[in-house]
């Protein structure tokens, strides 16, 4: 289980919540991307159709958890303290791509910066900009 | 009465029935009064963020409050307008309880020809003592031009 992608998708399956979203996680490094495939009961709007608002930024605190994990090595899960949520794009029913920027880490908060995007790169579907509680592991 | 409520009700119903997230989720309407939802997400193992206590997950408070604040900007308008969000903020002030079903109340304070502004809470009993509190706004006439289906074409830019 030292394999750190090993290990995150040990944690992702451990997680109800994030078998139910059905999202996935790949490694670069310390680079994390998350990936929610697309699924039908994702859909919020059934006309167009497009992801539900919420399941976008549901995915993309996740992101943020994750890579806060990942980074830092956290003692304890940290805690969402806020998220504010931007929507730029309708969430087609394609696969969706999220990355988190820890943007800074004091010693109970850390400040994450994450966007979602899906065919294009340059096309954020969605951003979210949160602080989290952190408890780093003791020295 | 009024006849407009009414619609709104089946409308808050609809969002409920006819989008396949609320149905997965159990969403659930409590009331819908003008301008004011009420709406319940009934708790499930499946739903759970932390294995480890059974608390349910933050991202179902996300789209419970999304939802709950959509609902209650429809039940401000006059007419039913499609409608997007365009920003939510959430602050989350504890855990919610392990086992219980969490409720979300939206109010719709101010409607303009464009936006409309809300504010929620998300609790199990009591609205007083908030597991997390939304300020939510959301574009009217969102879908204007779209045709459905209109989210399979290829995107443009």
């Amino acid at each position: 289980m030292s394999d750190p992608t090993e290990q995150l998708k040990h944690v992702l399956e451990r997680i109800p919540y994030a078998r139910f979203l059905g999202v996935r996680a790949e490694l670069a490094g310390d680079e994390m991307t998350a990936v929610l495939p697309f699924s039908e009961h994702l859909v919020g709007n059934p006309t167009l159709p497009a992801i539900h608002g919420g399941v976008l930024g549901a995915f993309m605190e996740m992101t943020a958890l994750a890579q806060l994990s990942i980074k830092e090595g956290q003692a304890r899960q940290p805690r969402v303290i806020d998220v504010s949520i931007e929507y730029l794009r309708s969430g087609r029913p394609l696969t969706t791509y999220a990355r988190a920027e820890i943007k800074k880490v004091g010693r109970r908060i850390a400040n994450v910066h994450v966007e979602a995007w899906q065919d294009q790169r340059a096309s954020p579907i969605a951003a979210l900009r949160g602080h989290f509680l952190v408890t780093p592991v003791e020295e | 009465m009024s006849d407009h409520l009414e619609i709104m009700r089946q409308v808050a119903g609809a969002m409920n029935k006819g989008s396949p997230q609320a149905r997965a989720l159990g969403f659930e309407s409590v009331s819908l009064d003008k301008a004011t939802a009420v709406l319940k997400v009934p708790y499930d193992a499946k739903l759970v963020g932390d294995p480890d206590t059974g608390v349910i997950a933050g991202g179902v408070v996300t789209t419970l409050l999304d939802h709950c604040c959509g609902q209650a900007a429809h039940a401000a308008l006059d007419s039913f307008k499609y409608i997007a969000t365009l920003d939510l903020r959430i602050d989350y002030m504890r855990a919610a309880e392990p086992g219980k079903d969490v409720y979300a109340r939206a109010h719709c304070f101010k409607v303009t020809r464009n936006v409309a502004f809300v504010r929620a809470v998300a609790y199990e009993t009591d609205p007083d003592d908030p597991i997390a509190a939304a300020t939510a706004a959301f574009m009217l006439d969102s879908s204007a031009g779209k045709k459905p289906g209109a989210n399979f074409k290829p995107s443009k830019s």
